[in-house]
């Protein structure tokens, strides 16, 4: 019989039972709470007279909605200026109270966006199943751990019973061989994936991420590239436990402590793909070929290295694809032909579940560190993952470097990643984005979103248009 | 839950592939802690010229004359045809409650995302896939067509076209039998509660840290 694959493992981990259709229950150890998904699973709990199954399972933090000017932000809860996300954040808090699940408010130093949090306060670890309202909860994958998106009614399931009704996913790993040229981030490697495989490429599919890049990554790295595993069509993205994982998730509040620790590190050892597992599907991709990448259409799988040019939609195969482009370059407002580097945006935003952890702000801070942003870059916004990432980043001096350069230091958030506050593109403006998703109208009503790393994101605001970031920091002393 | 058994009803396009999850509902409109209302707003960027704010009246907003669901033809349709990889992007479940206020029941496409897909069956929608050039042949039928409407029989698994044309269909047999009946699937998930607490118990013994942290 052939080994198991860590996706195998976990799910086996996790099965209470099996049904004869294919579906299986499975348990959930960590259930992950945000107020724009959950306010209906709560009502449900209510109009059926039911209680969560187990409450320390449960952790809520508002993050979509939350302003993340300081003026605004320091009214808490309260000082949320519109109304409608203020009654949101609040019936999140409501709720919390209702149901005696533990929050972390607004303005705790440990609010953040939930995927930033969640492993930050060793609230996610390696082993477990976790969800969340939210399809990044790819991120949490990073750990070795099972994690994946849910919709609301999946949220009150959760709630309810501990359990999801499921099927199991297909296995695909994506190996990612050598080395990385310096400059090229995790981001440019999730990119470099979605742009080979597709946005449906993943559908289906546990994806694991393997191979001597990936083993090199940082655990914030490991964190990026999961995370947008859910842009390839990939429910969960998924990295084996190594030494990495258990040095960061060692001390953290949630982390286990004493003999518990002792007993977790042995189980955690275990979380890999055994020698002969067999994927159902298997990318091979070398570390040297990836380029920084930036996105020039509506999808994530719209992307190209820095030094491409824009596609021509009549070279495309299929009638559904040259229509496609020649939607996206209509609404992206880009001709054919014409250079990456030329594109030239409007605002900058360094933030979001993908990119916002301290790693990605130190990337962008080494970049813009003694420069200032171009004059035709109307805002450049830096948004940290949470209140820890933000003291982090403030007690290294970061804050100041981005302030220096003419950029803008927010409170923890989402932010500009979906403008569901106040940080939105207007109508027409070209963005430099470290978030996840190009799709119209994402970042705000008619904004045009460019997806890339931190530090292209920061090489862009300061040269006033895309350029790879390689180009400024070789001439760096 | 809305059961569904045979329904009969309008086709019409949402002709492009990888239609998003902000497409069909944008963001903005995700601040609503309820969950009804969302289909004067689905597709909203695509239906209307202006952009929309939560709570508003959508009757005297400016239609986009060239989106599909706008034209006459394609009033109170309730079966959508669609692309590849329909649903996209997030978990959002307003994608689903939008398309489900606005009247559709069914989707018929050659490949759905996965959230969007098991979102669907939450809400008394019946996403169908179907081989790519079934499904161009639907398109083309009802472009052809005006009034094209589609019988969709869910205990037969077989779509009925006008003129004749059975064309079978997979879904998975629990959902099939959730959505047959309208169960609530927590409730029978509740059936396996003592299942569920032995499982528990031994979780707890093999991975004692998972639990008791947070309280």
């Amino acid at each position: 019989m052939a080994g198991q694959t860590l996706y195998d493992k976990l799910w086996q981990q996790h099965l209470v039972e099996s049904r004869d259709d294919g579906t299986g229950l499975l348990y959930i150890d960590r259930h992950l709470l945000h107020e724009v998904t959950s306010p209906q699973a709560f009502e449900g709990l209510r109009l059926a007279g039911r209680q969560p199954w187990r409450l320390d399972a449960n952790l809520a933090v508002p993050d979509h909605n939350v302003p993340t000017e300081a003026a605004e932000r320091s009214g808490g809860v309260a000082g949320i200026v519109d109304p409608i996300s203020r009654l949101q954040v609040q019936t999140l808090d409501d709720n919390c109270g209702d149901f005696k699940i533990v929050e972390i408010p607004i303005n705790d130093r440990r609010q953040g966006i939930v995927h930033v949090v969640g492993p930050e306060q060793g609230a996610t670890l390696p082993g477990m199943t976790v969800v969340c309202g939210d399809s990044h909860t790819s991120t949490h994958g990073a750990l070795g751990a099972l994690a994946h998106g849910i919709g609301t009614s999946e949220v009150e399931h959760v709630l309810a019973t501990q359990c999801l009704i499921t099927r199991k996913m297909k296995n695909m790993r994506v190996q990612v061989d050598g080395a990385l040229q310096p400059g090229v981030t995790a981001k440019d490697v999730a990119l470099a994936v979605i742009g080979r495989i597709g946005t449906a490429g993943g559908t289906g599919y546990a994806i694991e991420f393997a191979g001597e890049v990936v083993r090199n990554l940082t655990m914030e790295g490991r964190m990026t590239l999961c995370n947008m595993s859910i842009e390839a069509g990939a429910r969960a993205g998924m990295v084996a436990v190594d030494d990495a994982t258990i040095e960061y998730v060692r001390g953290r509040t949630y982390s286990p402590k004493g003999e518990q620790w002792d007993q977790a590190v042995a189980a955690w050892r275990e979380l890999h793909s055994d020698p002969d597992a067999v994927f159902d599907a298997e990318l091979t991709l070398r570390g040297e070929d990836i380029q920084p990448q930036v996105t020039w259409g509506t999808s994530p799988e719209m992307v190209l290295p820095v030094d491409g040019v824009v596609p021509d939609p009549d070279a495309q195969e299929t009638a559904t694809a040259k229509e496609a482009v020649r939607r996206a370059l209509q609404y992206m407002g880009l001709k054919a032909g014409q250079p990456i580097t030329d594109i030239r945006p409007d605002r900058v935003f360094i933030g979001s579940c993908t990119n916002s952890r301290i790693e990605d702000l130190r990337e962008a801070a080494a970049v813009v560190r003694g420069r200032k942003i171009a004059a035709s870059i109307k805002q450049a916004l830096v948004v940290p993952g949470s209140g820890e990432v933000k003291a982090q980043a403030e007690a290294e001096g970061l804050d100041l470097i981005f302030i220096d350069a003419g950029m803008e230091w927010r409170e923890p958030g989402c932010s500009m990643c979906l403008a569901m506050n106040a940080d939105k593109l207007g109508a027409g403006e070209h963005c430099a984005s470290t978030s996840n998703r190009n799709f119209e109208g994402r970042q705000g009503f008619g904004g045009r979103t460019h997806l890339v790393s931190p530090a292209m994101a920061a090489a862009a605001a300061v040269a006033g248009h895309f350029v790879d970031v390689r180009s400024l920091t070789e001439n760096q002393s | 839950m809305n059961s569904f058994t045979v329904h009969s009803g309008l086709a019409a396009p949402m002709d492009r592939a990888n239609v998003d999850t902000d497409l069909i509902i944008p963001k903005q409109f995700l601040k609503s802690i309820k969950r009804s209302g969302f289909g004067p707003n689905l597709f909203d960027e695509l239906r209307y010229l202006d952009e929309g704010q939560p709570g508003q009246d959508c009757s005297t907003r400016p239609l986009n004359p060239d989106f599909a669901l706008n034209l006459p033809r394609y009033a109170g349709a309730s079966v959508l045809l669609a692309r590849e990889n329909f649903g996209c992007g997030s978990s959002r479940e307003h994608a689903p409650w939008a398309l489900e206020d606005f009247g559709i029941r069914c989707i018929i496409a050659p490949s759905f995302a996965d959230i969007f897909f098991n979102n669907c069956f939450k809400n008394g929608l019946l996403p169908i896939a179907l081989p790519a050039d079934t499904v161009n042949r639907l398109f083309e039928a009802m472009y052809a067509s005006e009034g094209y409407t589609l019988e969709v029989d869910l205990p037969a698994q077989e779509i009925r076209t006008p003129d004749g044309e059975r064309i079978p269909f997979k879904v998975e047999a629990f959902r099939k039998h959730c959505l047959l009946n309208g169960l609530d699937d927590i409730g029978l998930t509740l059936e396996s509660a003592a299942a569920i607490r032995t499982f528990e118990v031994g979780h707890r013994e093999r991975s004692p840290w998972l639990f008791d942290t947070i309280a």
